[in-house]
């Protein structure tokens, strides 16, 4: 039973969050080329839904910091885990390089693929098919790398 | 530098901001979890646990178009920027690079910077910043 609550927030969350795509800019890969494009016709705009994320996340996300340090369950009853802020790695680089060289190409974050697959525009699905395979990859690709 | 400054597309802009992250703190306060896509998808690739938690959000974010239209009759313009070959190397690109740094626009962009993570901070700024180098290669030195 606790499953099925858990599972319909996560729905509700992430009709949300693609809500805020879709009204943003973030799904439409000529906005994101704008923004990236500062040497062409700039749009700044984007910057903007960060902006506004983080301006939200903030106060909302130290109460949720202070629930966790005080070993205070989520809504949900499930914990709340929330990853370390330290460890800044040569692979934290090297991939955050490799998915923002990714970006710049297509116009296209995770987020952003997985709406424009649910708003069927076909290339959307392209390139998530081309981003699940990527994903698929990583297992055999570290564990070559770090033998 | 021509900046392009539309007062429609900046309001459009900041709300789509606000509804990202009234979702992202949702995930951590209602579920105690990081709302980071690639980790929550990739997770669902690698067969981790939480599988129904993992298909209802991406079920929730394929869905959302949906609801947009139900709820203002139209979706919002759509261009592409690629092609199919250059899609298939983005989205390679992307699966790999999100999975090596644990993270990607959702979850380092918008969850870490909300966190005042470093380890995100870092992130953030090497994926715009080769964001922004490869759209200059692309579309400046290579065109």
């Amino acid at each position: 039973m606790k499953h099925h609550a858990q599972a319909a927030q996560a729905f509700a969350i992430g009709l949300l969050f693609g809500i805020g795509l879709l009204l943003s800019g973030m799904s439409n890969p000529q906005k994101v080329i704008g923004f990236l494009d500062v040497a062409g016709q700039w749009d700044p705009s984007l910057a903007l839904v960060m902006g506004g994320a983080i301006a939200v996340g903030l106060p909302l996300f130290r109460i949720a910091e202070s629930r966790s340090h005080r070993q205070l369950p989520s809504w949900s009853g499930a914990p709340i885990h929330l990853p370390g802020k330290t460890g800044i790695t040569p692979r934290l680089v090297l991939g955050s390089v490799l998915f923002g060289i990714g970006w710049g190409i297509a116009g296209i974050c995770p987020g952003p693929g997985l709406v424009l697959v649910g708003s069927l525009q076909w290339p959307g699905l392209v390139f998530v098919l081309a981003m699940v395979a990527g994903m698929l990859l990583f297992r055999p690709l570290d564990k070559v790398l770090s033998r | 530098m021509n900046i392009i400054w539309d007062p429609a597309s900046l309001l459009a802009a900041l709300a789509g901001g606000v509804l990202i992250g009234l979702a992202a703190a949702w995930m951590a306060l209602g579920l105690g979890r990081i709302a980071g896509i690639s980790g929550l998808l990739g997770g669902l690739v690698d067969g981790a646990p939480d599988r129904a938690m993992r298909v209802a959000f991406v079920g929730g974010l394929l869905l959302a178009p949906a609801l947009y239209l139900l709820l203002r009759g139209e979706l919002p313009a759509v261009r592409m920027m690629a092609d199919t070959p250059q899609l298939l190397l983005a989205g390679l690109l992307v699966g790999i690079g999100t999975r090596f740094a644990s993270g990607c626009t959702s979850g380092h962009g918008v969850c870490g910077l909300s966190r005042l993570s470093p380890r995100s901070l870092v992130a953030t700024l090497s994926f715009m910043g080769a964001g922004f180098a490869a759209v200059y290669l692309l579309r400046h030195l290579l065109a």
